[in-house]
C-alpha cells in the first residue's frame, strides 16, 4: 500500500503541510507517547457527545454536517485548553498526512475516511484532540503517558463541562447522553490503557487475562492477536459498557482491574528472571543485535523488537535514558511515519529497507546491554 | 505466521482474534487484517465486538423484525439493522420499543447515572418557560386581560435581564 501525498487538493490551503510538519515536530516538547517508565504506553479517555438540534453525523445532510463543524469548532477553539492548537480540515489532508494522525492516536482510522464537514483540533501538547462529526458530533479525547487514569478523566471532565456553556447536547434525563450508537449511551465515556505486557505473553498467561478482563465488563484489543507475539505485546485495556453507571464508578472499576495486570505483570518478569533469565536476555540481546543490523524490517517486526527493547529497559538492562528514544519509535517505526520519513512515496517493501536504516541509525550509539543477573541458570 | 484459522468475514488467514464474554456467552470472531480494519478493530478510539456482531450477523441473537421509524429525520429501523447507528437524538424515542430490551444486554443497567450537563438543561428550561410566557402574553393581549399581560411582560423582561447577567 502506497500513502498517496498530494498536494493539489481542493480545499488545501497552502500552508497545511507547513502546520502539519509543525505538530509532528512537536515531539521533542511534548509528544504523549513519550514513555514515563514501565507497563502503562499511555492512559486515555475519550466522550462522545452530539448537538441536541441535529441529525448524528453519519445521517446529517452535508449542510447540516458544515453547520455542526462550524458550531463545534467554534466553541472547541475558544477553550483555555486549546489556547494554541491545529485544526484540520479532514478535505485538506492527504491519505499519508490522516494515516500520520491515526498512527499518533489524534484522529480515528473513521474520521479519516470522512468526506467534507469532519476535522479535528489538537491542543499544541497534543494531549487533547477533539474530533468533530467522526461517528458522533465531537469525540473528544485527552491521552498522557503513563498509568494516571483519573488525572485523565478530571481533565477530560473540565473540557466537558466547559462546552457545554456554549453547546446545547443531546442528553435525555433517562438514557444519558444520546449518540450515535447506543454501545456509547449514557456516559458516551471510553477509558482506556495501553499496556507493555512482554512477560504475560512470553509466559503463555495473556488467555486466561483477556478472560477474566472480559468477564469484569472491559475489553482487551489490539492488533495483537491474543496470547501472541505477534507485534509488540501491546494491548488496549477499556470499559466496554456506559450506561447504568456513573464516571467515577467506570474509572475506578478499569483502575483496580489495570493495578491487577500491572501486578501480574510484574510478577511474570519476576518468575522469567528466576527461572529463564538467560531465555529472556538472550531474546533482548538479539533485539538489540537486529535493530543495530539489520537491513529489512517490518512493522510488527520492528514492534516486537522495540518491545524487547522496552522490556529491557524496564529491567535495568538499559539505562534509562534510552527510554524516549524507544518509545518514540513505536510510533516512528509505522508505515505512515517511515513513508513520511523519505519525503516521497514508497511501497511496504522499500519501507522496509528505509525502517531497517531508521533503526540502524537511532541505535547505532544506543548503550551496550547490561545484565543484571547474568548467567544465573 | 502459522495460523490455521480462517478470517470469519472473508475467508483469509485470520490474523485478529477477539473473545468477548456477553451474558455468559463466549463470542470469538477471527479477523483477517484487512476485515479487521474495515470493521474499525484497529481504531483505538470505539470498537466494540457486540458492534461488530450486530453488524456482521455473527450474532446468534435474533433482533426484532419491525417497521420502526423517526418521525424527526426520517430514519428507519431497516436502516439501524444496516448501519447499528441511529439518525438524531430523537430516534432514541422513536426506535423505544426495540431499543429497550438491547440495553439491557449492552449495558450494565439501562438508566443512566453520571454527569448531567447542568448549565444546558438550565438554558433549555429558562427558554421553555420564555416560550410559555410569550404564549401566555399574546393570549392575555388577545382576550384583553391586560393586567395580566403586563405582568407576563415584566416577568419575560425579568428572565431575559437575568439571562444576559450571566452570559
Amino acid at each position: 500500500m502506497k500513502f498517496a501525498k498530494s498536494n493539489k487538493m481542493p480545499g488545501r490551503s497552502p500552508e497545511t503541510e507547513a502546520r502539519v510538519e509543525a505538530l509532528l515536530a512537536g515531539d521533542e516538547t511534548g509528544e504523549p507517547m513519550l514513555g514515563k517508565g514501565p507497563i502503562v504506553l499511555m492512559t486515555r479517555v475519550r466522550l462522545a457527545r452530539n448537538l441536541s438540534r441535529f441529525s448524528f453525523a453519519g445521517w446529517a445532510k452535508e449542510a447540516q454536517r458544515s453547520a455542526i463543524l462550524a458550531e463545534c469548532l467554534q466553541a472547541v477553539q475558544a477553550l483555555p485548553q486549546m489556547k494554541k492548537h491545529s485544526t484540520f480540515a479532514m478535505e485538506e489532508l492527504s491519505d499519508l498526512e490522516k494515516q500520520l494522525l491515526v498512527e499518533r492516536h489524534l484522529i480515528s482510522r473513521e474520521l479519516s475516511a470522512t468526506k467534507a464537514g469532519s476535522g479535528v483540533v489538537i491542543s499544541r501538547d497534543q494531549t487533547c484532540a477533539i474530533m468533530v462529526n467522526e461517528e458522533d458530533h465531537l469525540r473528544m479525547q485527552v491521552i498522557r503517558p503513563g498509568f494516571q487514569l483519573k488525572r485523565v478523566w478530571n481533565a477530560m471532565n473540565t473540557i466537558d463541562t466547559a462546552l457545554e456553556e456554549s453547546l446545547d447536547y443531546a442528553f435525555s434525563s433517562e438514557l444519558g447522553y444520546l449518540t450515535a450508537c447506543p454501545t456509547n449511551l449514557g456516559t458516551g465515556l471510553r477509558a482506556s490503557a495501553m499496556m507493555h505486557l512482554p512477560a504475560l505473553v512470553i509466559t503463555g498467561q495473556m488467555e486466561k487475562i483477556v478472560r477474566a478482563v472480559n468477564q469484569l465488563g472491559l475489553v482487551v484489543r489490539g492488533l495483537h492477536g491474543e496470547g501472541t507475539d505477534a507485534s509488540g505485546s501491546i494491548f488496549q485495556i477499556s470499559n466496554q459498557t456506559t450506561l447504568g453507571e456513573s464516571e467515577e464508578t467506570i474509572i475506578k472499576r478499569l483502575h483496580k482491574v489495570l493495578a491487577t495486570i500491572i501486578e501480574q505483570e510484574v510478577n511474570a518478569r519476576e518468575k522469567l528472571l528466576d527461572s529463564e533469565a538467560t531465555k529472556l536476555f538472550d531474546k533482548i540481546g538479539r533485539a538489540y543485535g537486529l535493530v543495530q543490523n539489520a537491513f529489512l524490517v517490518n512493522s510488527a517486526e520492528a514492534l516486537n523488537l522495540l518491545s524487547l527493547l522496552r522490556l529491557g529497559l524496564d529491567l535495568g538492562v538499559f539505562p534509562e535514558e534510552g527510554r524516549s528514544r524507544v518509545d518514540r519509535l513505536f510510533i516512528r517505526s509505522q508505515p505512515a511515519h517511515v513513508q513520511h520519513a523519505c519525503k516521497g512515496e514508497c511501497d511496504a517493501s522499500q519501507r522496509d529497507i528505509l525502517r531497517a536504516d531508521i533503526l540502524r541509525a537511532e541505535f547505532a550509539k544506543f548503550p551496550r546491554p547490561h545484565y543484571p543477573r547474568e548467567g544465573n541458570n | 505466521m502459522a495460523n490455521s484459522l480462517k478470517c470469519d468475514l472473508c475467508g483469509k488467514p485470520a490474523t485478529v482474534h477477539l473473545t468477548q464474554i456477553v451474558e455468559n456467552k463466549v463470542h470469538k470472531v477471527d479477523l483477517c487484517e484487512e476485515c479487521a480494519q474495515a470493521k474499525g478493530v484497529t481504531d483505538p478510539s470505539g470498537f466494540s465486538l457486540a458492534d461488530l456482531l450486530v453488524k456482521t450477523s455473527l450474532n446468534p441473537e435474533e433482533t426484532v423484525e419491525g417497521g420502526l421509524r423517526c418521525e424527526n429525520c426520517g430514519f428507519t429501523q431497516q436502516e439501524f439493522k444496516k448501519v447499528g447507528r441511529f439518525g438524531c437524538p430523537q430516534c432514541y424515542a422513536a426506535f423505544r420499543p426495540m431499543l429497550a430490551p438491547m440495553l439491557g444486554n449492552m449495558h450494565k443497567g439501562s438508566t443512566h447515572i453520571g454527569k448531567v450537563p447542568q448549565r444546558a438543561l438550565a438554558r433549555r428550561s429558562v427558554y421553555e418557560r420564555l416560550t410559555k410566557l410569550e404564549m401566555e402574553l399574546d393570549l392575555a393581549i388577545k382576550t384583553e386581560r391586560y393586567e395580566d399581560a403586563a405582568r407576563y411582560r415584566d416577568e419575560i423582561r425579568q428572565i431575559k435581564q437575568n439571562a444576559g447577567e450571566k452570559s
